[in-house]
């Protein structure tokens, strides 16, 4: 009983691991380069969870003086998180045009088809 | 402007890379490189005499004084690795200019530079700054660019090994990020010095004992340490000559810099080395990629992949270093980092100018190409001299600070293992040295010439480095061991 009430009391965190180990999974288990992609971008989006849930406050407002309120939300992770946005948004376009690269090199995109030929290592 | 010197060391490269995208001409690309890459060892050099004169400086980026604005902080460990980048960057670019008018096609030579920057601008920035989040930025704009960099080589496999190091490394990079995360939520801040303030109660939780891992796995993705290591070989083998000296030099560098103010300043020696058995974990790796690395080092057929595999190994004698966690053991690690860098750019520049010769760097295509290229391959012969740690060159230095760290700390095994270690690395670059100097000439080789001047003068610069701080060790041993010392002292 009191596990179950530490998952329910802690579902957020429940949630982003889900979504972490799904998208690690994803990068290991696939072949295809695009869906490797995915998986990564699953992976790397988990992390914005992590970093926005602790900094919600329940009934907390947006940092804005006002004498109204006197419990604000912390503002801090999203800009955080606005950063690390753009770094994925840039890895996923990097690897889009290497992945489009690799098709025209090798007429496909399937890892096992292209190390069957002995490329990558030796 | 002087007390604005550590804003110029990312804002000048960052405005050169947008100027070099600008004018889209390989030519004036390479001046403006140059020109950027000239002046960064000037103001690093600057900034590291203003801190071994007067201690650490703090600069407030935008004015927003720290812990909320993001601080550059610069003690005698990064002002260390900011020279020794600035150094590699501008020694390498006059070579630049021939190595990349061969390999780079001419559409794509100024995006080239341009990457180079980036890249540049990226390590500097990771090296200088003190906020745990803008590390991951930088460390980012870094990776970004090297995995184009790398797609840049020639041969296709090169497509191949910049798409597997961008899986890697952003798994390594969100690795990283997580471990931040969890060190703000407990902490709420990002800044190094403010962390390690705060953490000091707290040192034992779960969550700081999960941020250390996270952290510390991701970096040793991000540093190549053994077994994370498998991105690297194929990377530094198949990018562009220049890219791959320039990266073997200074981007692993920058990892482990990062990752000895986490151990160091941010969790402390107490959080990490006394509370944890990180001594072990260290050990056991630097040992196994020591040994590793340099085994599948020697049966590599292509010469820039060997050296890659000999990379790996000598990462694992700076992370020996870090393992020692004593004064001498580490200055020895910082002292490798620095050295290392020098002789491993110096020998990828060797086979950069062999690739521009022959077109090749097979190591049966090079058979007798020491009569052809005499002062090249002697080149390789002093930096290779280097690499086993031969007495009188700067290898030896750092292997003998190790050896006596290992010996303070009663591990006297571990000096043996030091020498067996060596011993490997005789066998693959004295390979090459028997297959260049007293095999017939190839083929290949007949045709081939000495390198032209421009490329001949930044690799001689490389190796009298590896020789000079071989024998004068005021500047680089000197300077390692205040860096070591402010490092153990941490911030307390």
């Amino acid at each position: 009983m009191e596990l179950f009430e530490n998952i329910i009391a802690h579902y957020n965190h429940w949630v982003t691991i889900f979504l972490m180990v799904a998208g690690l999974y994803i990068v290991v288990a696939r072949g295809n380069m695009v869906k490797k992609l995915v998986g990564l971008s699953l992976f790397q989006t988990s992390v914005y969870l992590l970093y926005l849930t602790p900094g919600k406050i329940l009934g907390g407002t947006p940092p804005i003086l006002d004498p109204n309120f006197a419990v604000y939300s912390n503002p801090l992770p999203h800009v955080l998180m606005l950063t690390a946005i753009v770094v994925g948004v840039a890895t996923l376009a990097l690897g889009l045009a290497l992945v489009v690269r690799i098709n025209e090199a090798y007429g496909t995109i399937e890892e096992d088809e292209i190390f069957a030929d002995g490329e990558g290592g030796e | 402007m002087i007390e604005n010197l550590p804003a110029l060391q990312i804002v000048i490269p960052l405005l050169g890379a947008v100027l070099c995208a600008l004018v889209r001409h390989g030519g004036i690309a390479w001046a403006i490189s140059t020109l950027v890459s000239w002046m960064m060892p000037v103001v690093a050099g600057l900034i590291l005499a203003q801190v071994l004169s007067d201690g650490a400086i703090s600069y407030a980026m935008g004015g927003w004084a720290p812990p909320f604005g993001i601080e550059f902080r610069i003690d005698a460990a990064n002002g260390f690795v900011l020279l020794l980048i600035s150094v590699v960057g501008a020694v390498i670019m006059p070579y630049a200019r021939r190595s990349v008018g061969a390999e780079i096609s001419r559409r794509n030579q100024a995006w080239f530079y341009t990457m180079y920057l980036l890249c540049l601008c990226g390590l500097l920035g990771v090296s200088i700054t003190g906020d745990a989040f803008n590390a991951f930025v930088f460390l980012e704009v870094s990776s970004l660019s090297t995995y184009a960099l790398i797609a840049l080589g020639k041969d296709r496999r090169a497509l191949l090994a910049a798409y597997q190091y961008l899986i890697m490394g952003t798994i390594g990079a969100t690795l990283y990020v997580i471990g931040v995360g969890l060190l703000y939520t407990m902490t709420g801040s990002l800044n190094f010095v403010d962390v390690a303030a705060r953490i000091a109660d707290m040192e034992t939780t779960r969550p700081i004992l999960a941020a250390i891992a996270f952290i510390m796995v991701g970096l040793s993705l991000k540093l190549a340490l053994f077994p994370l290591h498998v991105w690297l070989p194929n990377a530094y083998a198949y990018a562009p000559s220049l890219a791959t000296a320039f990266l073997a030099a200074t981007a692993t560098k920058v990892a482990v810099y990062l990752m000895l103010r986490f151990l160091f300043t941010v969790f402390g020696l107490h959080a990490t080395f006394e509370n944890l058995p990180l001594t072990e974990i260290f050990l056991a790796l630097s040992i196994a990629a020591m040994f590793g690395a340099s085994i599948v080092a020697i049966f590599q057929e292509n010469v820039k992949r060997m050296l890659a595999y000999s990379s790996v190994a000598q990462i694992g004698y700076i992370t020996l270093g870090i393992a020692l966690a004593n004064q001498t053991g580490l200055t020895g690690g910082i002292v490798h980092l620095f050295n290392h860098a020098m002789m491993k750019g110096a020998l990828f520049l060797v086979l950069g100018a062999v690739a521009f010769r022959l077109g090749t760097v097979k190591i049966e295509e090079l058979a007798g190409l020491g009569r052809r290229m005499p002062v090249t391959m002697g080149a390789f012969v002093v930096a290779g001299l280097s690499i086993i740690g031969t007495p009188g060159t700067a290898g030896f230095i750092s292997k003998w600070y190790l050896a006596v760290g290992a010996l303070e700390q009663g591990m006297w095994w571990l000096v043996f293992l030091l020498v067996a270690s060596s011993l490997l690395s005789v066998v693959y670059i004295g390979r090459v040295v028997e297959v260049v100097w007293f095999r017939p000439l190839s083929e290949k080789a007949e045709g081939a010439r000495e390198m032209p001047l421009d490329m001949l003068v930044p690799t001689l610069i490389l190796v009298a480095a590896t020789v000079y701080f071989g024998i004068d060790t005021s500047l680089t041993a000197d300077i390692a061991s205040s860096a070591a010392s402010a490092l153990l002292e941490g911030v307390k």
